[in-house]
């Protein structure tokens, strides 16, 4: 059989059907009481993308505190340390809390996922939606503490500061706590959904690695996220009833609270950055139009990056007060993540090696993820040999390592999974002009806030820091600047994705020549996804038979 | 490559350890530069050479053992080589010396308070003798704090009701800055001390007389000189403005109205108590959170302090 395969905008050969999953029903109300995976998942990323802009908003407010050390503007002086402190909090815990987290599991994979085993929905439809208004009160009463009194205690909610602290400390962990709930019901609905769903004749190893990604990121989902919700819990009490877990004025332990913070945090990095690896997982084989390099060994790394992520925790504690001995068994422990990660990266590579490589915005992602991500990774390196630690941690350092892994990684590749599924959800094709303008701008602005960083913490600049020494001043001021160009990047690429909505040519059905089975579907989709059940024939990735021409 | 490391770390190493944990760095900075060229390379070499040709066909590689066996093992070797390494570097800084010099550090909001063998206490302000161990055993009256040295590549959290431990053996004579590195709420950014490290003879003065630079200011200008230092800053406004205490800026010699309903004149005697007992006259508005200088502050400081501000009008 000879397939020819498109790349670029051009509709595809069967016509459009008349109705999908966009206007089988309209108004307010038939979004509102959807049960759709799809309406689901475009609902869940406008919310996150409103809720990305909002944070994105105050870390351009924090780099504009730091442009100079006197804090002013215009000659002006307009902010404060109190203001600051609460900046940076509210940065932090609305991108962890209510953007990184759910960004690509609930919006994109919520999208995809079904569509990739060939289902006509997720397992649990209602919890699904239940789980997007979670998300919503969690989001209202996050924005709440910030009306009544903004939190100040970073987003880690260190004690003895978060149980001392004046500010809605207790209205923001409520909100953590039921966000908590959402990202368990969305990992929660697709183990259910990988193990139920697959299309007829599709094993384990015949999912799509996306699939693989999604699943080790729903078990981290479920198994990590109880501990934050306790630990949130026994933080309200604490504060209300000053019962001394965590207060040592009482009896309790400070340090026990970042065991149990961690004992999530650390795993939630993993919840943020297996589904950006998931799409990268995706974009490369499509665009290089070869099959995948090994592909089992990128499902076992992601299910082995899942398990250790249970069992580094202790490295983010290695000057506060733990053993010597638990310091070198977490050094250790976190020198494994290297392997699984270093695995990835090299059979993405290898993926390249003689494929037939074209440049659309996916793509361009993708290889700045590459990019990002192995200064991310290998700067993980740093941390985790114990002596240099000593000197690194604390320090912006640490703040670019994991910008560039969070941001470098996740959000790139979140943002090269929005390009490359675009015109499956909307239908629509973007500005290929643009989107290359906006990916250039992100990532030449992303080194410069981030890299820049690098040599501040080096040079001794601890993180959360209003007033700093005159001798940075420079480098704070470059990074400031390199803000602007990635917030103007960002803001074009929100401007040329919404007009595309309006005038972006009809997209066809597989506009990138992918061979998963998201892309057997019309563009954009009927609401049962396909219009009769797809049945598994070839795997995945599988590039033999077909010729690409552009066209 | 001189001229890197000091781009890229501290430029003093006030310490054998420093040096020690700049060749680490150094030395996985290179390591790191060889393997992300030797990912991105590949990359954009394939990129450019593998660049879309219509009706390229692609062959059709799935895996290959050997070779994910290699790029497995070859970096678990280095990882194993880099964490004995790492331990190595850290154990001779975790296991104190045998003979060394033990100070006392509370750490508050949002100040430093030394204690020396013989009771004298220093506020923000460290003095040690160069070539000494010095021994920090540190605790906290409040929030969790860190006592950072970047010049010595040492830090340490501070945890309240723990006591916590530091070493460092400073090698050169001269001034370094102690900062801290665990967020502890407003004054986070200003919670900042003076390390002098000076020979033995210029320290042994220190510890008799605190030193004679009072000598060589003028009243108000040593008293500026303690405001900054001694935390003053983290809760006193100069400019008229409020902030977690009240202002210094014009109210030498006019009354204050306390917060149990009663007034009472701005002078020296009240200046000192409040440094001294701070919950004894608590001005209406604040709330009684300053802690004691009694102490922690000499006759010289506070009779600079009073004078500076008598100049704020």
């Amino acid at each position: 059989m000879e397939h020819t395969l498109t790349s670029g905008s051009v509709l595809g050969d069967r016509p459009r059907p008349a109705k999908n999953y966009l206007n089988e029903t309209t108004g307010i109300k038939s979004w509102m009481t959807t049960v759709d995976h799809k309406r689901i998942g475009i609902m869940y990323l406008c919310a996150v993308c409103t809720a990305f802009l909002m944070g994105g908003i105050f870390a351009l407010l924090v780099r504009l505190s730091l442009l100079n050390p006197q804090h002013t503007l215009f000659g002006k002086h307009w902010v404060n340390a109190e203001m600051y402190n609460r900046f940076f909090t509210l940065h932090g815990a609305i991108m962890v809390f209510l953007f990184i987290i759910p960004a690509i599991p609930a919006s994109l994979a919520n999208f995809v996922l079904p569509m990739m085993l060939g289902a006509k929905d997720v397992a649990f439809p209602r919890i699904n939606l239940m789980s997007f208004y979670l998300w919503c009160i969690g989001a209202t009463m996050a924005i709440g503490s910030m009306v009544i009194g903004a939190v100040d205690t970073g987003w880690t909610f260190y004690t003895p500061y978060s149980t001392t602290t004046d500010g809605a400390v207790g209205l923001m962990t409520m909100a953590v706590f039921i966000l908590g709930f959402s990202s368990i019901f969305t990992g929660l609905n697709f183990i259910a959904t990988v193990h139920k769903l697959r299309a007829p004749g599709m094993g384990w190893f015949d999912m799509p690695l996306f699939v693989w990604g999604i699943y080790a990121t729903g078990v981290i989902q479920i198994l990590a996220t109880p501990v934050l919700a306790i630990t949130l819990v026994l933080l309200l009490i604490e504060r209300v009833f000053q019962i001394g877990i965590f207060d040592s004025r009482i009896g309790g332990d400070p340090v026990l609270f970042q065991h149990f913070f961690w004992f999530y945090s650390h795993p939630a990095v993993y919840i943020m950055i297996l589904p950006g690896m998931a799409i990268i997982s995706e974009i490369i084989p499509t665009f290089s139009r070869k099959t995948i390099f090994g592909y089992r060994a990128i499902a076992y790394s992601s299910v082995s990056l899942a398990l250790l992520s249970f069992i580094v925790w202790g490295h983010h504690l290695f000057v506060a007060g733990e053993s010597d001995l638990a310091n070198v068994v977490f050094s250790a422990l976190t020198f494994l993540v290297a392997i699984p990660s270093g695995v990835k990266m090299f059979n993405w590579l290898t993926t390249m090696y003689k494929g037939n490589i074209s440049f659309e915005t996916p793509m361009l992602y993708a290889m700045s993820f590459l990019f990002l991500f192995a200064i991310g990774g290998l700067t993980g390196i740093f941390f985790s040999t114990l002596a240099v630690d000593i000197h690194l941690t604390d320090t912006y350092f640490v703040v670019a390592h994991f910008h560039y892994v969070m941001m470098g990684g996740t959000v790139i590749a979140f943002l090269g999974g929005l390009h490359y599924w675009w015109p499956k959800m909307t239908g629509r094709m973007y500005s290929e002009k643009w989107g290359r303008i906006a990916t250039a701008l992100v990532f030449i602005g992303f080194n410069m806030t981030f890299g820049s960083q690098f040599i501040m913490g080096g040079q001794g600049m601890p993180r959360r820091y209003f007033n700093y020494l005159d001798q940075f001043q420079p480098i704070h001021a470059f990074s400031t600047y390199g803000s602007w160009v990635l917030g103007s990047g960002l803001f074009m690429t929100a401007i040329y994705l919404l007009a595309s909505l309006k005038t972006g040519p009809l997209a066809p059905d597989n506009p990138w020549g992918g061979t998963t089975m998201e892309w057997e579907s019309s563009s954009p989709p009927v609401v049962h996804n396909f219009e009769e059940q797809p049945v598994f024939e070839h795997e995945p990735y599988d590039y033999r038979h077909r010729t690409v021409t552009h066209v | 490559m001189e001229w890197l490391r000091r781009l890229l770390l501290p430029i003093d190493q006030g310490s054998e350890f420093a040096k020690h944990i700049d060749f680490m760095y150094m030395a996985i900075f290179w390591l790191s530069v060889v393997l992300f060229f030797g990912l991105m390379i590949p990359m954009c070499w394939f990129a450019w050479r593998y660049r879309f040709k219509p009706g390229r066909v692609t062959p059709h590689q799935t895996h290959n053992t050997a070779m994910e066996v290699a790029w497995t093992v070859i970096p678990l070797l280095l990882c194993v080589a880099l964490f004995f390494w790492g331990i190595i570097g850290y154990m001779q800084f975790a296991v104190g010396p045998g003979e060394s010099m033990e100070i006392q550090v509370t750490a508050k909001q949002w100040l430093w308070q030394f204690e020396f063998p013989d009771g004298t206490r220093a506020v923000n302000e460290l003095h040690v003798p160069v070539n000494k161990s010095i021994h920090l055993v540190m605790t906290s009256e409040d929030v969790l704090h860190d006592f950072y040295i970047p010049d010595m590549r040492v830090k340490r959290d501070i945890v309240p009701g723990r006591y916590t431990e530091y070493w460092f053996t400073p090698e050169t004579v001269g001034e370094h800055v102690s900062t801290c590195a665990e967020y502890c709420g407003k004054g986070h950014s200003d919670m900042k001390a003076k390390v002098f490290v000076d020979t033995p003879e210029a320290f042994a003065k220190w510890m008799e007389t605190g030193g004679d630079e009072w000598m060589h200011h003028t009243p108000e200008e040593w008293g500026r000189i303690q405001y900054e230092q001694k935390g003053c800053q983290s809760c006193h406004n100069v400019d008229g403005t409020k902030s977690k205490g009240p202002t210094w800026k014009g109210i030498w010699g006019k009354p204050v109205t306390l917060n149990n309903g009663t007034t009472v004149m701005v002078d020296e005697a009240y200046l000192r108590e409040s440094m001294m007992q701070p919950g004894a006259k608590v001005v209406q508005g604040f709330d009684n959170i300053m802690p004691t200088f009694q102490g922690l502050l000499r006759e010289n400081e506070i009779r600079g302090l009073v004078a500076y501000i008598k100049s704020l009008q």
